[in-house]
C-alpha cells in the first residue's frame, strides 16, 4: 500500500513538473513581445546592446580634447597577445616648467585583440572603454591597427 | 483510384509543407526567436525552397552499404504511412476505405513502419544508424502496447472497431468527456505513446544528434532523407487524426448539452474543417512537447513504459471495462 502511494506520487510529481516545464513555453509561444532576435540588417539605426556587449576598445575624450591616460602600460601588461603599444614623448609642464614623460600614441592592434576585456579592468585611470561598434571588416590590413588617442589630445587635469 | 491516389500524394506534399513551416516557427516562438522570415511573407515559402533543394542534391548510395535494401527502405516507410491514412475519416462519408476494424488496421500497419527504419539502419553499414535503428525498434515495439491498450479503452466505450462507428458513438459528445477520468488518462497515454511511436523529442533515441548524428538516415541523401523526413511528419498527422478521432469526435462538431443556439453555430462550421482543427491541435500540443522537454536516456525510456504507462493502462482498461458494464459512462 505505501508502495503504491509513493508510485502514484511519482506519477503526479512528473505530470506536475512536465506541465510547469510547458507552460514557460507556453508563455512564450502566447507572448511574442518576449522574442529577444534583433533582425540586424534591417534595424541597423535601432540595435540594442547590452550593456556589457565587447565591440572594440575606445579611449574616451571629452569635449576639450583630453584623455584619461596617464601611460601607466597596465593595460599593455595585461593583455594577453600584445594588442597594446603605448608611445611615449616629453612633454613640458606648463605650470612648473618640468619636462614629463606623456603618451604619444596608444596604438591598438585590432586584428589581434579577442575582445577579453582584461585591459578595461586594468586600467587604473579608466581611460579606455569597449564600445558597441562592431563592424569591423575591412579590405586593408593596415585600418585595423589604431591610434586611439585624438591629434592633439593631452591629458586631463587631476588624474594624475 | 488514381484519382484518390493523386489526392493522397498532394496530401503528403500539403502535409509535409505546412509541418516543416509549423515546426521552425513553433520552435522559434517557444525559443524566443523569429524563425524563418526571408523567404516570402513572413517566411511561407522557406518549406517549398527547401524541399527544391532537397530535390536537386545528388542521392548517394554508400559503397558499402547493401543497395537493394538502402533504396527499398525509404519507399516502406513512405508506404506505410500512405497505407495508415486509408481508414481515416476527414468527414462523414470522406472516407478512403472503410474497414469494420480501422483502429485495428492502423495499429498493426503502423508497426510496419519499424521494418523500414531498422532495414535503413541495417542497410547504411553504418555503426551510428544501426545503433538508432535497434534503438527505435526497442522503443516503437514497447510503446506500440501502451497505444493499443489506451486506444482498447476507447474502443471498448464505443463497441466499435470501425472509426466510422467510434465517430458516430461521439455524436452526444466526446469519449474525452463523456468517459470520465480513465477517458482522459487513456487519451494521455495515447498522446505519450504516440509521441514515441513517432521517434521525436522527447523520444527521438532514434535520430539523438548528439549522439548518433541522425540516427537511421545519417547516409541517406536527396530525396531519399526527405521520404523520411516526409513519412515522420505524416505519421504524426495520422497519430494526432486517431487521437483526434478517437477522443475529440473527429469531425463532430463541439456541442454542448442542450444550448441549442450555441451547437447550431458550431454546426455551420464543416466537418472537415473541424477534423483539420482537432488534428493540428493535437500537432501543436506533440511539437509543444518536442520544443520543452530534454531527451531521455534509453533506460528511463523503457523504464516509463514498462513500470509506468504500462501498468497504468492496464488497470485503466479495467476501469474502463467497469464503466461499460455498469453503463456509468454519459450515453
Amino acid at each position: 500500500m505505501r508502495y503504491l502511494a509513493m508510485y502514484i506520487g511519482t506519477v503526479l510529481r512528473a505530470i506536475n513538473s512536465l506541465l510547469k516545464g510547458m507552460k514557460r513555453t507556453g508563455y512564450y509561444f502566447t507572448h511574442r513581445k518576449t522574442n529577444i532576435t534583433q533582425q540586424y540588417p534591417d534595424n541597423r539605426d535601432t540595435l540594442k546592446f547590452g550593456e556589457r556587449f565587447r565591440g572594440e576598445v575606445v579611449m574616451t575624450h571629452d569635449e576639450n580634447n583630453e584623455h584619461r591616460c596617464t601611460g601607466c602600460t597596465a593595460c599593455e601588461i595585461a593583455c594577453p597577445n600584445g594588442t597594446i603599444k603605448i608611445l611615449y614623448k616629453n612633454v613640458v609642464d606648463t605650470e612648473t616648467g618640468k619636462k614629463k614623460k606623456a603618451i604619444d600614441e596608444f596604438v591598438y592592434h585590432l586584428g589581434m585583440c579577442t575582445f577579453c576585456n582584461l585591459c578595461i579592468l586594468s586600467c587604473p585611470t579608466d581611460a579606455i572603454i569597449m564600445s558597441h561598434d562592431f563592424e569591423h571588416s575591412t579590405t586593408d590590413r593596415k585600418s585595423l591597427t589604431k591610434i586611439l588617442n585624438k591629434p592633439g589630445s593631452k591629458l586631463m587635469k587631476g588624474v594624475e | 483510384m488514381v484519382i484518390v491516389g493523386m489526392c493522397v500524394i498532394g496530401l503528403f506534399v500539403m502535409l509535409g509543407l505546412t509541418f516543416v513551416y509549423m515546426e521552425r516557427k513553433v520552435s522559434a516562438f517557444m525559443q524566443l526567436r523569429s524563425g524563418p522570415n526571408r523567404v516570402g511573407p513572413k517566411g511561407i515559402f522557406q518549406a517549398v525552397a527547401d524541399t527544391i533543394k532537397l530535390l536537386l542534391k545528388e542521392g548517394i548510395t554508400p559503397q558499402s552499404a547493401d543497395k537493394f535494401l538502402f533504396n527499398l527502405a525509404p519507399f516502406i516507410v513512405i508506404i506505410v504511412s500512405m497505407l495508415t491514412l486509408a481508414p481515416i475519416p476527414f468527414a462523414k462519408g470522406l472516407q478512403m476505405y472503410d474497414l469494420n476494424i480501422g483502429v485495428f488496421y492502423i495499429s498493426a500497419v503502423s508497426s510496419i513502419s519499424v521494418i523500414g527504419v531498422l532495414m535503413a539502419g541495417w542497410a547504411s553499414n553504418n555503426k551510428y544508424s544501426l545503433l538508432g535503428a535497434m534503438r527505435s525498434g526497442a522503443q516503437i515495439v514497447s510503446y506500440e502496447l501502451s497505444a493499443g491498450l489506451s486506444i482498447v479503452a476507447i474502443v471498448a466505450l464505443a463497441g466499435s472497431m470501425s472509426l466510422n462507428d467510434i465517430v458516430e458513438s461521439q455524436r452526444t459528445g466526446w469519449w474525452i468527456f463523456k468517459g470520465h477520468i480513465p477517458a482522459i488518462i487513456a487519451f494521455v497515454i495515447f498522446i505519450i505513446a504516440g509521441t514515441a511511436e513517432l521517434n521525436r523529442a522527447p523520444f527521438d533515441m532514434a535520430e539523438a544528434e548528439s549522439e548518433l548524428t541522425a540516427g537511421f538516415h545519417t547516409e541517406y541523401t536527396g530525396m531519399r532523407f526527405a521520404m523520411f523526413f516526409l513519412a515522420e511528419y505524416v505519421n504524426m498527422f495520422i497519430v494526432c487524426a486517431i487521437g483526434a478521432t478517437l477522443f475529440l469526435g473527429g469531425w463532430m462538431p463541439f456541442h454542448v448539452g442542450n444550448f441549442e443556439g450555441f451547437n447550431h453555430i458550431m454546426d455551420y462550421i464543416p466537418p472537415v474543417v473541424w477534423f483539420i482543427g482537432k488534428t493540428f491541435f493535437l500537432v501543436f500540443v506533440i511539437m509543444w512537447f518536442r520544443w520543452t522537454f530534454p531527451r531521455m536516456r534509453i533506460d528511463q525510456l523503457l523504464t516509463l513504459e514498462w513500470k509506468y504507462l504500462m501498468p497504468i493502462s492496464l488497470v485503466n482498461m479495467i476501469l474502463v471495462a467497469l464503466i461499460v458494464i455498469m453503463g456509468w459512462h454519459f450515453k
